[in-house]
Formats: structure tokens, C-alpha cells, sequence
């Protein structure tokens, strides 16, 4: 089946099987390897992107489904090749990972938070991240990262934009 | 060997692998598209137990894109059976059954297809015939008279069965006051890695050598490949540069291995398997510990422990992995951190009929942590004393280091006092015995719980022998290369892969401290097998250990090379010759001095200059042994097993819900003592992560299976994985008691948290329910399991 | 875990959805597809034919009509948690929703496709069960209504025709001085719930309770009113003691699932409790007090 999607601000045409997943579609036919699998059953969160600047998880949505969505994944975060953007630098600072299979959904959904909620507390953190399960960090390093990000984002020039 | 001041070690500095996995670009076996590759879906036994009768592929074969279906006939016939460590040749192992089945889930053929989609498609289209056959679920049950057989040419269901007795033990028990019996059954649970295990394989028939990427955290993993393969270990090239996403012991994935190098080299093509979840849950061999401790203590009135006696019997599925080592490696650490002076231990493996385990954090330990844990606080109960204090009447002091323990194993160094002193001044006992109190009068159960354990750490492979004489290893080692080039950049090697540990930047930081370098400018990368020197891989919390000292000796061979050659090009005595931060000078006229470019001119490009005999260029490496290592057991068991032993104390206060059952941890704080930490931040992640691990195990996690032999939990939805909510925010305290056997006095800490946090959870939870008269000593601690519980103990009561 | 192969059509409108669904016995309707594509993974679902209805504009609403509120069957569940309209006229509705799954299942997830799976131990079911909601669905061209005690027949299964598309829920709202209470007790803070109970009470001039509906949700194949508890405490002061004795009552016949999660008599004995802390909650809601935390 021929789909069009918008990912990272590309379209890209390409023609599927109906029953890729957004997951599968985003992995092999457009070779971005930041979204990871885990369980394909919607519970563990690896797989998470952007769908219209929202957190979902693309295990889920059958690529024909996204048709028409602005889809985020973890590539369309870096500013330019090799730079990190503040998200991705204050999860260096603090060592919000280990094997980093969970990070890029992490991300993500970290963006997500601070895009509608500019100073969440610990608790909103906590929650924001509940739907990820992460093997390694026991998720302290995690949280860490996030308010460190919000900190440095509410006190930089620029606000923290969606590419919509 | 001291945790003195340090230039780089010790500091918070950024863990480099951390920047490629925030940027999406770490490169997982999944990540990996070789062109012409094909996938591989499963076909699995539905049922505990059967034979198989016959596999009717042709429905499969006609399936459009479908290229091959394996069966375990042809995959035996062609290949050798995995090895096994203990000396069971009547219980071999396949990657996919061949004749019987002995697991729901078991791997029975593979189907290898244009896509995964399409190879799923094709194995649902394969008929197989099978004839069930009587199965035994339960361990005990295994080992009763008249059980059905796993194996039935193996004659009975236990593979290990093995007594040891160190000190006087009958002595000690016949005149101490006191004894206490106790039975704690760990149930089965696992790691459980985000991602599954999965392998690509490929073939070149013309360089006769298999590459294979793999999701992999083991020993000897090329051995075991070209042993089943019946090809040389030098055809084979494991690629070590593929990330692993989180492992924790379990990524063996050595069935997997066979079963793709296998089809691989059968069919042409690259051939790649991903665990999906299901198949990795049921049939990936990645089940931990299920463990059954009958403990008995004997003590006198003042709650000193002096003997133990205890009976570990494990389930460990139906074929044997690791699992029956993970009897023998706890035997290091038998007594835990206390001075207790004689020991029994009876280690039972038995099979039964559900999935193969393999090895997991700690290997044993913290199963066995949970079960003395469990003891020392039940002496208290009877005595009536408070169990903090009975944890500081048997404690090893710090002054009686090293100590050695009945099994022969000797202590490296600790000071459990002050460890435990530093939690306590952070938050009071007192303090937390009155908000416990409060809790309780407000209606709720409260308890308090404390763990006080080791971490053997440094890994030494004696546990083989100990449980399989003909297994005469006595060595673990470990390896690092490190190259100067012409234009004087240094790329240092390391030999395994990781899957989290930040190896990488260990390395880097232990280069840099020795060369006084900044460790940034150090590449670290990971040549593949063949390029290899050899490395025990990250098990047995060895790395920091035995990576660290490989490195540091390594990085220290490299420094006397520059000396010597500065030395001796500057005319000077070597006595003379100071190194500093790349440079070298003379002590008594610090203007004449060598810089490392000139250095690097003088090895690569002016051998004239070189001192005599030297080889050019500025290559060394260092192949490390384990410290204290190099010995076998003696006739009645001893050993120097590991050589450091990290300690945690966890002290933690947990409230539950009465009516409901529902427990919640209120504080948690934990002292850990590593030694010297070479990246305190790697290390805090790695006890963090470590205690949610014990979360999941001591409340959520169980491979639980129903009457009939199915795993009914297969998938996330019931196997339960602590998420942020579940896991309380943890308060460590560090104390650091250098081990006067590694590099920088270092221990290690891969394994920290999870093994004492079950075993402190356990605690809390059975002082909460104390004042209803009942205890529970059956993980995982069920919220309905726990209601129920209390709900009976309030009706007897009236 | 793939799917089997399957077409996929995209309905403009609800009649086409439910044309397509008529025209092959294997088509399904997908939505948010947070419960549908799981099983289609684990190919315990296997339509032959997926009909995305996520695109048909007049099923996502949120309004009052003269029956109450009425959402539309593919409106998502966080529009719906964070709807002012909702807040207001249906706070038990507004109280549960932020238990149903994770923020990422709430934001595809959708409130009919929650209804219609059926799920034992969802929140939705359990709040319509509450409230006497009314579910609307289509079928060859034709709009039917069905009381939500009439919906749900069994675990997984309700009474939706063969061929029939849910379109929207109708909640009635109470007017007066009303208090909402919501529990649930799970393994893990967002899992299915082992037992969850809801309750809505309106207390008259006198401080006696006028009216209440108290519903058990997950301990049973689909959820459940307790009715004859309702009976006896309108008109009370809604006390401990007495709501005590009247849930006893109605639960003396209760005959509760038990599973893995949790033994029948956890959930019989959650259920006694959970109820009993909802319509405390409730209570102390409507005289505008906290509640009772989670």
C-alpha cells in the first residue's frame, strides 16, 4: 500500500505492507534506528515518537494509521549532526541511562513534558515517565536529567519548540 | 591501591558511551541491516512435555518468501550438543528439541523467510504431531519417588546433588542453646532486558569465517559457538562493537547462536533472529534463580549465629544452562558478612518442566542473601532482640580483615561498622522505630527492614570446579591493548561487549589517571574476535576489577616505555627520569625533558634513538589474572573463590495498607561500600537500577505457571517490571574501604542493590505483619497474597 | 509479533464504516487500536479487513445535550480528561480517567474503543455501569440506542449487533449537591485493576443521602451495581457503620473472579473496602473535604 509520511519535517513516500506497524515502517523503511522495540505490546514504551507533538507508542499505530500526523522521533531531535540538544545533553550530565535502549522513548517523552509544562515537580516527572520502563537506572538518574533540562531550558533564550 | 587522591578516577566525569544513546545512534543487533538478510520466526511445543511425532513443513515451504524450515532432527545431526559445565552427558541441549519437547514454549523449528511477518506467517502453517508425555513442574515433587523423568536416559531429575561440610558443624549445633529452622523459596523470576536477545550470522565460505552480531553478555561465546558448529574458534567473529540493551547475566543466546551460524552457513544468506517478546519470555532460556532454602541456624542467648546448615534446591527448568553454578558460586560468600564459624550446604539441581534458566545478577547470591536475611532477623524474634543488633553482634569487625570464611574463601577487606554507622547518623533508628510506631497506631502495619550483605565481585571460575571436578579452571582474565600512533593519538581495546556498564569510559579514565592524560583524548573501541585478547566478558561483577586492572597495567607498561626511551635518549639514568602528563624530564634539570611528540618521533620514525633492543612503536597490553586466583578446591571444598567483597547495608521503612494489602516503601536509604569508585555516577546508576531490580523481585515479578505446564506470564501485561512509580526515592550513603588486591582499590558494584533489597523488603514486610503473628517467606510479596494473609490473621484474632 | 496480513480501509464517514464492516465477517473497527492491536500481534485477533475510523470528524465530541453529556465513541480519553465541560457536570468520570492505562494509551486510546473491548476491569465500563449511561451505535444506516446495564454480557463481549459501529455514550447528569468517589486497587499504579469501585451520591436539604449509585468493576466478568445497597442507604446519613452493613449485604452473594493477580476472596474483601472508601470519598466531596489518598 503507498503511504505518504511526515517524519522529522520530511515527507517521505513508501509503499508498505497494511500491517507495519509505525514502529517497523519508521525502522526499516526509513532506516531510523532510534525507536526500539521491546515488547510490541504497548506496555514497555521503547518505541515511543511523536505523533503531532504528542507521546505514543508507534508499536501501536499501523504506519497507514499515521498518515497525515507529524511524526517526532529521537533523530529529529539533535540540532545538527553531533549536537545535542538541552534534553539530550542534561541526560549526559546526570547519566539518565546505562545500555540506552529506553533513552530516545525517554527523550521523547521528556520533550513532550516540557513543551506543555515548563516546571514540572517531581511528581509530575515521576508520572510523565510511568508509561517507560527502564531496566537500569531504577529511573533516579532519569528524573534527575529531566528537572535538570527544564532548569537550563526555563533559563535559556529560546523556548522549547516543536518542529510542527 | 589506595583510594587516595585521584586526577580522574573518582570524579563525575560524563560517561561517553552516554552521547550516542541520546542521540538514537547506538547501534543494537536490530540496528543491523546486512544486505540479503532473512529472518527467523519460531514454531514452539504447546505443550509441558511430548514427543514429536512428525513436522509437516509443506504448507510452510509453498508460503510465498519463505526460504527454509529447520527441525531439530537436522539441526542434531549436523551440530554438537551446547555444553554444559556440570558432567551430565544423558541431558544434552539443542537449540531446537529434537525428539522430545520438554517445556511449553520450547523451541521445536525455525522457519527462515523474506521478513519476520512472513516467517510468523509460515510458522503458523507448519503441522507437528505430538504425543504428550507426563511432566513434573514442581522441584520437590521432581525429586519424590515415582516422578516423571525430564530426561529419561539421565535416570533420575537431578543433576546436582552435592554436600559440603566446612568446621564442625554437628559439634557447634549440639552445643549451642539455640536453633532456628526456616524454609524461603525465591520464586522464579528475571532480569527481563528491555531488549530481547537476538543474533545476526552470516557466512563467508570463502574466508571460511561466520560473523556474528549479537545482543550478547557471555563467557566463552565463540568456544561455544564453534564447539556446536564443529568449526575453529578462529572461524568465528563475534563483532563486539553491537550495543546491548541491558542484560544483567541473562544474554547467553547461545541456542540462538547455533541455530542462525547454522543456517547461515546452510543456506547462504545472513540470517538474523530477534527475540520477539513472547518468544523470548517462554522459549529465550532467560528464567532466573526458583529456589527453595531449607536454612537452620544454631546460636546461643545472645544471638550470636555459630553454625548454619542449609539446603538449596533449585528448579531449573528442563535443560541445564547455568543454573546449577548458581548453587556453587554463593558458597564465596556462604556465611554473608557475619562470623558465623561452621557450615553445612547441600546443593540440589533438579529438572523439571519448565524453561531453561540462565545466569542472573549475582548469580545466586541474592537468593541466598534473602535466605540468611530472612534467618538473622527470625534469631532476633525469638530472642527478643532488636535485629540491628543482632546484625552488629555477628558482624566481621573491620579489624579482623582479611577474613576467612569455613568455605575457604578469605575476605578481602571491610568496615561494616562504619558503613552502617554513616547510614545510621544520616537517618536514626530511633527516629524511624517512632515513625514505624506512629504508623502503627494510626491503624496501618509498618515495619522496618535491614539486609546487610556482600557482593563478591572480581569473578574466578573455582565455583566450576567446586560442583564439577573434571572442570579444572582457575583462571578469569582479562585484557587491554593500547596503541600510540604516529601522530601520537592513543586507541586503547577492550575485548567484550556491554550493555550498560560504561566500560568504555572506565577504561579511558583508568588510561588517563596512569598517563595523567585527559582520559577524553583516549579512544576506546572494541575490535572483534579475532582481533581479540581473550576477556571473561561482564559477569561476576568483575569489570572495574579485572578490565580496570588489565587497563591500568596495560596503561602502566606504556609509561615505562616512554621513560625508558626518554631516558635513554636524554642520557639519563632511568632514576633520573620523571614522567609527567605525556612528558618526560630530568629530575636534577627539569629543562631537558621530552615531550610525547617527540617520543611518539622517536619510537615510530627514529628507531637510532631507541633504546636497545626495543621494539619500535608504542604498542603494549597487559593480559590480567584475577588476584588470588590460581588455585583449585581442596578434597573437602575450599577455595579462594572471588577476590573483593563490596558490602550494602539497606535500611528501609515500608507501610501496608491493611485492608487492602497494598504495601509502600517510605524510606529507603542504603549504605554501599565498592571501594574505590572509579565513576561514582556509573556507580550510583548502577545501585539504583539495581534495587529497582529487587523491587520488581521481592513484589511483582514471578514466572508464574498454571496446573498444566504454561507459563501464563508471557508478556508484559502480567510479568510486572517496576516502572517509576513503584520504585520509592533512595538515599545512598558511600563509604569506601579500598581492596588491597586491584589497581585502585576498587571492588566491584554490577550486582549492587539486588542483592540485598529482596531480602531487606522481605524483612520490613514480615516486621510489619509481626504483631498479627504471622510471617511470609515467599516472594514475590503479593499485594493479594498479602491481604489475604493479614484477613486471616485478624479473623483467628477475632 | 507481526500481525496477519489484513486490508485496510480508511471510512470517511459512519456509514461507510459500517458498510464495510457488513460487507466481510472478519472486518473490525479500528480506533486508538491501544487494545485491538496487542491481540492482533499475538494473533489472537485476526480480521481480515481493519476499518480506521479515527479520521470520521462527527464521531469526536464532547457536548450536553438534553440527555446529559454526550462523547462521541472516537473522542480520545485525555481529550476527555482534560475537558472543563466533563470537570464539571461528570466528576466521576473526570475522577477515573486518569487511572485508565498511561498517559501515551490515553492519548490514542478512545472512549468507545474502551467500551466496546469490554474489558472487565475498565474504568469506562465501570463508570457507565455507574451512571445508567446510554450507548449509541449505528448499523446498516439505522441509530440505535442501548442502556449501558444491557451493553456489557460477559468478559470481553457485549451485546453490540453483528456489523454494528458503537458511535457515542450518553452519561446523565445529576444536578444538586453531589460528591464523587473513585478506587481502584492494581499491582502497579496504571495496571488493571484487581477490583475498582465507583460511586456518586446526591444529598438532599436534610443532609440525608437523596441518591447513590455504587458500582464494582473488575472483580466480575462485566461490572456491576450494587443495587440493593443503594436501596437501603438513600435516605441515610450515610455513616460508617451503615454503609458498612449495607455493602456487607449486598456482597453476601458476590461471586468474584480470582487469577493470577488475585484470589477471590482478595477481591470479594477489596471490593467490601474499596466501595466502602468511595462513598466515604464521595461524602466528603460533596461537603467539599479531602479525600481519602490513593
Amino acid at each position: 500500500m503507498r503511504i505518504e509520511l511526515e517524519v522529522n519535517s520530511v515527507t517521505y513516500a513508501l509503499d508498505v505492507e497494511e500491517r507495519t506497524t509505525l514502529l517497523d515502517c519508521l525502522r526499516d523503511a526509513l532506516g531510523l534506528k532510534g525507536a526500539h522495540a521491546g515488547c510490541e505490546h504497548g506496555v514497555c514504551g521503547a518505541c515511543t515518537v511523536l505523533l503531532d507533538g504528542v507521546a505514543v507508542r508507534s508499536c501501536l499505530i499501523f504506519a497507514p494509521q499515521a498518515e497525515g500526523s507529524a511524526i517526532t522521533t529521537i533523530e529529529g531531535l539533535s540540532p545538527s549532526p553531533g549536537e545535542l540538544s538541552p534534553i539530550q545533553d542534561a541526560f549526559c550530565e546526570t547519566h539518565g541511562m546505562q545500555c540506552g535502549y529506553c533513552t530516545p522513548a525517554m527523550i521523547l517523552v521528556a520533550y513532550a513534558l516540557l513543551a506543555d509544562n515548563p516546571s514540572p515537580t517531581r511528581e509530575e516527572i515521576v508520572e510523565a515517565i510511568s508509561g517507560n520502563i527502564c531496566r537500569c537506572t531504577g529511573y533516579a538518574q532519569i528524573v534527575e536529567a529531566i528537572a535538570l533540562a527544564a532548569e537550563r531550558i526555563r533559563g535559556a533564550n529560546r523556548p522549547l519548540e516543536l518542529r510542527k | 591501591m589506595s583510594a587516595g587522591h585521584h586526577r580522574y578516577v573518582a570524579t563525575n566525569r560524563r560517561v561517553r558511551e552516554d552521547r550516542r544513546f541520546v542521540a538514537g545512534k547506538g547501534q543494537f543487533v536490530a540496528d543491523i541491516d546486512l544486505p540479503n538478510m532473512k529472518h527467523v520466526a519460531l514454531v514452539t511445543c504447546p505443550y509441558a512435555a511430548a514427543r514429536i511425532k512428525s513436522i509437516d513443513k509443506k504448507a510452510a515451504l509453498a508460503t510465498p518468501g519463505v526460504h527454509y524450515v529447520l527441525d531439530g532432527a537436522e539441526l542434531a545431526a549436523a551440530t554438537l550438543p551446547l555444553m554444559t559445565g556440570l558432567d551430565t552427558p544423558n541431558v544434552p541441549r539443542r537449540p531446537l528439541a529434537f525428539e522430545v519437547a520438554r517445556y511449553s514454549g520450547e523451541w521445536v523449528a525455525a522457519v527462515v523467510a523474506d521478513t519476520r511477518a512472513l516467517a510468523e506467517d509460515a510458522a503458523e502453517a507448519i503441522e507437528i504431531d505430538y504425543e504428550p508425555l507426563p511432566f513434573v513442574l514442581d522441584a520437590e515433587q521432581a525429586i519424590a519417588p515415582g516422578a516423571s523423568l525430564v530426561h529419561e536416559p539421565h535416570g533420575s531429575n537431578v543433576l546436582l546433588d552435592k554436600t559440603f561440610v566446612w568446621g564442625e558443624v554437628d559439634k557447634d549445633f549440639a552445643t549451642s542453646p539455640h536453633k532456628l529452622s526456616l524454609r524461603v523459596k525465591w520464586a522464579r523470576s528475571s532480569t527481563v532486558p528491555i531488549e530481547t536477545f537476538g543474533v545476526v550470522a552470516s557466512w563467508d565460505p570463502w574466508s571460511d569465517i561466520l560473523d556474528v552480531y549479537a545482543s550478547i553478555q557471555m563467557p566463552r561465546y565463540t568456544d561455544q559457538i564453534g564447539a556446536a558448529l564443529k568449526i575453529a574458534g578462529s572461524s568465528v567473529r563475534v563483532h563486539y562493537d553491537v550495543d546491548v540493551g541491558g542484560s544483567y547475566g541473562v544474554k547467553r543466546g547461545i541456542k540462538h547462536t547455533v541455530l542462525c551460524g547454522y543456517l547461515a552457513r546452510r543456506l547462504g544468506f545472513p540470517v538474523r533472529l530477534i527475540e520477539d517478546r513472547l518468544e523470548n519470555m517462554r522459549g529465550g532460556d532467560a528464567h532466573g534463580p526458583e529456589r527453595l532454602f531449607d536454612i537452620e541456624v544454631a546460636f546461643d542467648n545472645d544471638g550470636i549465629v555459630r553454625s548454619m546448615k542449609m539446603r538449596a534446591l533449585e528448579n531449573v527448568g528442563a535443560y541445564a544452562g547455568r543454573s546449577p553454578f548458581q548453587l556453587g558460586k554463593p558458597i564465596g560468600a556462604i556465611v554473608g558478612p557475619y562470623k558465623i564459624r561452621s557450615v553445612q550446604y547441600r546443593a540440589m539441581a533438579v529438572v523439571t518442566n519448565k524453561t531453561t534458566q540462565e545466569a542472573v545478577r549475582g548469580f545466586g547470591q541474592a537468593p541466598t542473601n534473602l535466605a540468611i536475611e530472612r534467618v538473622m532477623d527470625e534469631v532476633a524474634n525469638v530472642l527478643g532482640l532488636d535485629p540491628l543488633e543482632v546484625r552488629r553482634r555477628n558482624l566481621i569487625r573491620s579489624d579482623e580483615f582479611p577474613y576467612q570464611i569455613p568455605s575457604g574463601t578469605t575476605y578481602d577487606s571491610g568496615n561494616y561498622e562504619t558503613v552502617i554507622a554513616k547510614v545510621l547518623a544520616d537517618t536514626s533508628y530511633d527516629e524511624l522505630k517512632k515513625e514505624r510506631d506512629r504508623l502503627r497506631a494510626e491503624g496501618n502495619l509498618a515495619g522496618i527492614g535491614i539486609a546487610a550483605c556482600l557482593e563478591p565481585s572480581g569473578g574466578n571460575a573455582t565455583f566450576e570446579a567446586l560442583l564439577n571436578p573434571a572442570n579444572t579452571t582457575s583462571t578469569f582474565m582479562d585484557s587491554c591493548r593500547i596503541n600510540v600512533d604516529g601522530l601520537g593519538a592513543i586507541t586503547a581495546t577492550m575485548h567484550t561487549t556491554s550493555s550498560g556498564q560504561g566500560h568504555e569510559t572506565l577504561v579511558g579514565t583508568v588510561i588517563g589517571e596512569v598517563l595523567q592524560l585527559d582520559p577524553d583524548i583516549i579512544r576506546v573501541t572494541r575490535p572483534d574476535s579475532l582481533n581479540s585478547l581473550p576477556s571473561g566478558t561482564p559477569v561476576a561483577s568483575r569489570m572495574a576489577i579485572m578490565l580496570g586492572g588489565a587497563a591500568f597495567h596495560a596503561a602502566h607498561k606504556l609509561k615505562m616505555k616512554l621513560t625508558t626511551i626518554a631516558a635513554h635518549d636524554l642520557g639519563i639514568p632511568m632514576e633520573r627520569a620523571v614522567y609527567e602528563r605525556g612528558e618526560v624530564y630530568d629530575r636534577n634539570a627539569p629543562d631537558k625533558r621530552r615531550s610525547w611528540m617527540d617520543l611518539v618521533a622517536i619510537a615510530h620514525r627514529n628507531y637510532h634513538r631507541m633504546p636497545q633492543d626495543f621494539e619500535p612503536g608504542l604498542a603494549v597490553e597487559h593480559i590480567y589474572q584475577v588476584p588470588t586466583g590460581g588455585t583449585l578446591p581442596t578434597k573437602d571444598g575450599r577455595v579462594q573463590m572471588y577476590p573483593c567483597f563490596s558490602f550494602e547495608f539497606h535500611l528501609l521503612l515500608l507501610a501496608i495498607d491493611p485492608d487492602l494489602g497494598v504495601p509502600e516503601i517510605l524510606r529507603y536509604r542504603l549504605g554501599h561500600d565498592c571501594g574505590t569508585q572509579i565513576n561514582p555516577k556509573i556507580v550510583r546508576g548502577m545501585t539504583l537500577g539495581g534495587i529497582a531490580h529487587g523491587i520488581g523481585a521481592a513484589f511483582y515479578e514471578e514466572f508464574a505457571y498454571n496446573d498444566d505446564g504454561q507459563l501464563i506470564a508471557q508478556t508484559f501485561m502480567d510479568y510486572l517490571l517496576p516502572s517509576s512509580q513503584e520504585v520509592p526515592a533512595v538515599d545512598i550513603i558511600d563509604h569506601e574501604t579500598p581492596s588491597p588486591h586491584t589497581v585502585l582499590g576498587q571492588k566491584g558494584s554490577g550486582e549492587s542493590g539486588y542483592l540485598g533489597a529482596p531480602a531487606a523488603i522481605a524483612n520490613a514486610v514480615n516486621d510489619a505483619l509481626r504483631p498479627l503473628g504471622v510471617s511470609i517467606n515467599t516472594l514475590p510479596l503479593k499485594i493479594s497474597k498479602l491481604g489475604d494473609l493479614i484477613a486471616e490473621a485478624q479473623a483467628k484474632k477475632g | 509479533m507481526k500481525a496477519a496480513p489484513f486490508r485496510y480501509f480508511r471510512a470517511a464517514d459512519i456509514d461507510e464504516a459500517c458498510a464495510l464492516l457488513a460487507a466481510d465477517e472478519g472486518a473490525r473497527v479500528i480506533a486508538g487500536g491501544q487494545t485491538l492491536v496487542p491481540m492482533m500481534v499475538m494473533r489472537l485477533a485476526r480480521p481480515t479487513r481493519l476499518i480506521d475510523i479515527n479520521r470520521i470528524a462527527a464521531l469526536s465530541y464532547i457536548r450536553k445535550d438534553a440527555n446529559g453529556i454526550a462523547i462521541g465513541a472516537t473522542t480520545r480519553q485525555c481529550l476527555v480528561e482534560r475537558d472543563a465541560l466533563v470537570a464539571t457536570e461528570l466528576p466521576l468520570l473526570a475522577r477515573a480517567i486518569p487511572f485508565i492505562g498511561h498517559n501515551a494509551t490515553r492519548a490514542r486510546g478512545t472512549i468507545g474503543g474502551s467500551l466496546a473491548n469490554a474489558d472487565p476491569a475498565a474504568e469506562l465500563s465501570l463508570i457507565a455501569i455507574t451512571l445508567d449511561a446510554t450507548l449509541s451505535y449505528r448499523a446498516g444506516g439505522k441509530t440505535s440506542h442501548i442502556p449501558a446495564r444491557d451493553f456489557f454480557v460477559g468478559p470481553m463481549t457485549t451485546s453490540l449487533p453483528a456489523g454494528a459501529c458503537l458511535t457515542g455514550v450518553c452519561f446523565p447528569v445529576w444536578l444538586g449537591k453531589i460528591g464523587v468517589g473513585f478506587h481502584e486497587v492494581n499491582a502497579r499504579r496504571s495496571d488493571f485493576a484487581f477490583v475498582s469501585a465507583a460511586a456518586q451520591v446526591e444529598f438532599g436539604p436534610d443532609g440525608k443521602c437523596k441518591r447513590i449509585a455504587i458500582g464494582v468493576g473488575a472483580a466480575t466478568d462485566f461490572p456491576m451495581r450494587l443495587e440493593t445497597a443503594e436501596q437501603q442507604l438513600k435516605g441515610t446519613a450515610l455513616d460508617e457503620r451503615t454503609v458498612g452493613a449495607a455493602l456487607r449485604e449486598a456482597l453476601s452473594d458476590f461471586e468474584p473472579l480470582s487469577d493470577l493477580h488475585a484470589s477471590a476472596e482478595y477481591r470479594r474483601r477489596a471490593a467490601d473496602k474499596l466501595a466502602a472508601r468511595a462513598i466515604a470519598d464521595a461524602c466528603a466531596h460533596a461537603q467539599g473535604k479531602k479525600t481519602h489518598a490513593h
